[in-house]
């Protein structure tokens, strides 16, 4: 994810002419759309590929013989071939479409709570004395699912903590990962210190003791290249609408072999072989996990999005956020008062930075700067273990992405001087 | 959008000036309010004299505008006979939940309708309210204790 000395480069003035939504006013000011790592913007082509699914192609999916099932299925389907393309997955089987990463990584802990309470494949079954890792760094949806299948199965939930600098603390790691441990499930990029996680020696140790490992791949599949063959992991999770795609759809990779060995999780329609009123079989991945009627139009938006995201390059998207990554971290320090959580760097760190401007709560920082047409998050962003590690109840976020500009940080640092200006 | 109507010179000289600040004894009943979007917090006590509201102290983390109200909250209805706080009480609540059609009563809510701004701020109302939750159930915990103790 690091080299970005031979990266192409992208042009953000061509790349913001794609996205309507930056053309507009927010309270009589451009808007300055630093958000992405909540939700990023839409391009036309997404928007136009959503439109032209109801307009031309609207019918259900896996189960139409007419026309016009015949080419939202192929629409639905060659999203996944390309969402599959474009993480490097070996096939499209190995991509389960989900509603976001949340219900993505909820499907793989109650494929542990159904082998742990049912019978299955050793490696899903928990029980006292087994344990499951995780980090202090998580988004509180890769903390809660993890706490309600340990209270449900008897196992121990423990966890990495993070160093002062914003880092994962990996200094235990074969203490925190032994023999009893069946599962790490990490963020590979934080939502709100930006951090890249090291993944190499996780994934080794993991090996060693026969545990699976998930990485929360939220914010770190839309901003960077990513390979799953290469990273080794067992599952990922990731969602489309950080990834200028449309909101209702998001994914879980897994390995083949994994997925196979999993046990269903919702039940109902298109996940079934066989249904008898005493037994169902049921389909092999990525059906098997995806019950009822899809999110069909998101899906083929998620696959325009994957093609723009391509087309742009997203060895692009990486140098460039890295560029105003450093940028901004250069310029936010000329604030006076102002600390950032998180990496002081731009080495193995996104585009995401969080702050605190002394004696000034984020609340009141993010309502001023609205008040300029910048939007920026506040609050504990989902990950309040994180704030807690550094002693805030909440903090300022602003997240870049590949539409974003030097003079929208500019902008940002401006109007952290009005914050201070009102509060002071 | 007019951030002076959010932010009036009132709330400002509250935020940066708390009156009544601090947790005292002896008190009546407590309460705790959470923001669970945000992480803020205040913790509540009132203490009732018979039928009057003698005390309310408080402790809190949180924006300009919920560490203000709580402010506000104690210079308004401290001293006051219990139904007029609760009086008081309701017409903020109904201040908030207006989307700026309510017209605030200036007789009864004194400073507090400094905070009729805040009301077209959806995201900002629970930070308006979140002392006036912890006074009202505060009072009705107070309630409850008086009246098993008697």
């Amino acid at each position: 994810m690091m080299d970005t000395l031979t990266a192409p480069s992208l042009d953000p003035a061509t790349v913001r002419a794609d996205f309507p939504i930056l053309s507009r006013q927010v309270n009589g000011h451009p808007m300055v759309y630093l958000d992405s790592g909540n939700t990023s913007q839409k391009p036309q082509p997404v928007l136009d590929a959503v439109a032209e699914h109801y307009a031309r192609h609207n019918a259900n999916v896996s189960r139409s013989v007419h026309t016009v099932g015949t080419e939202a299925t192929e629409a639905y389907e060659g999203a996944r071939a390309k969402l599959a393309r474009f993480i490097g997955a070996p096939g499209p089987d190995q991509v389960v479409f989900t509603k976001n990463s949340t219900e993505a990584i909820n499907l793989v802990a109650y494929a542990f709570l159904a082998a742990s309470v049912g019978g299955g494949d050793p490696r899903f079954r928990l029980g006292p004395g087994d344990q499951v890792v995780i980090s202090e760094m998580e988004h509180h949806s890769n903390i809660v699912p993890w706490q309600l299948l340990c209270e449900r199965t008897g196992a121990t939930l423990r966890w990495f903590g993070i160093t002062d600098d914003g880092r994962l603390d990996l200094s235990d790691l074969d203490t925190l990962v032994d023999e009893r441990t069946k599962l790490v499930s990490y963020v590979h990029m934080s939502n709100i210190l930006g951090t890249i996680n090291p993944t190499e020696p996780v994934l080794a140790r993991a090996r060693e003791v026969g545990a699976l490992v998930l990485l929360d791949c939220s914010q770190s599949v839309p901003h960077a290249p990513m390979d799953v063959t290469a990273l080794g992991a067992d599952f990922i999770a990731f969602t489309g609408h950080k990834m200028c795609g449309p909101t209702g759809i998001g994914a879980l990779w897994g390995r083949g072999e994994v997925l196979a060995a999993m046990p269903p999780f919702l039940g109902g329609g298109s996940m079934i072989e066989t249904v008898t009123m005493e037994k169902t079989t049921y389909a092999a991945p990525p059906t098997r996990f995806e019950a009822g009627t899809p999110p069909i139009a998101q899906a083929v938006g998620l696959g325009a999005a994957v093609d723009y995201l391509s087309g742009v390059d997203m060895r692009a998207v990486r140098a460039h956020e890295q560029q105003l990554t450093g940028y901004a971290l250069d310029a936010l320090q000329t604030v006076p008062d102002l600390r950032i959580f998180g990496p002081a760097t731009t080495e193995a760190r996104g585009g995401i930075i969080s702050f605190a401007l002394a004696g000034i709560h984020p609340h009141d920082v993010g309502q001023v700067l609205d008040g300029q047409g910048i939007e920026v998050r506040v609050g504990h962003h989902c990950a309040r273990p994180v704030c807690a590690r550094f002693g805030v109840a909440s903090t300022t976020r602003a997240s870049f992405y590949l539409y974003n500009t030097t003079a929208e940080v500019d902008a940002l640092v401006r109007g952290l001087e009005q914050v201070r200006k009102v509060f002071g | 959008m007019q951030l002076d109507g959010l932010y009036q010179e009132i709330i400002l000289d509250h935020w940066k000036h708390p009156r009544g600040r601090g947790l005292r004894e002896p008190y009546g009943a407590e309460s705790h309010q959470v923001n669970p979007t945000c992480g803020d917090e205040v913790t509540l006590r009132v203490a009732l004299a018979g039928q009057t509201v003698a005390d309310i102290s408080y402790e809190g983390l949180g924006c300009s505008i919920s560490q203000a109200s709580a402010s506000v909250l104690h210079e308004l209805l401290t001293g006051r006979p219990l139904p007029e706080a609760i009086a008081v009480h309701a017409a903020f609540a109904e201040l908030m939940g207006g989307r700026g059609q309510v017209e605030p009563d200036e007789k009864r809510l004194g400073d507090a309708v400094a905070f009729a701004g805040v009301a077209l701020y959806p995201a900002r109302i629970k930070c308006a309210l979140l002392a006036w939750a912890a006074f009202r159930d505060a009072v009705a915990r107070a309630g409850t204790v008086e009246a098993g103790g008697t």
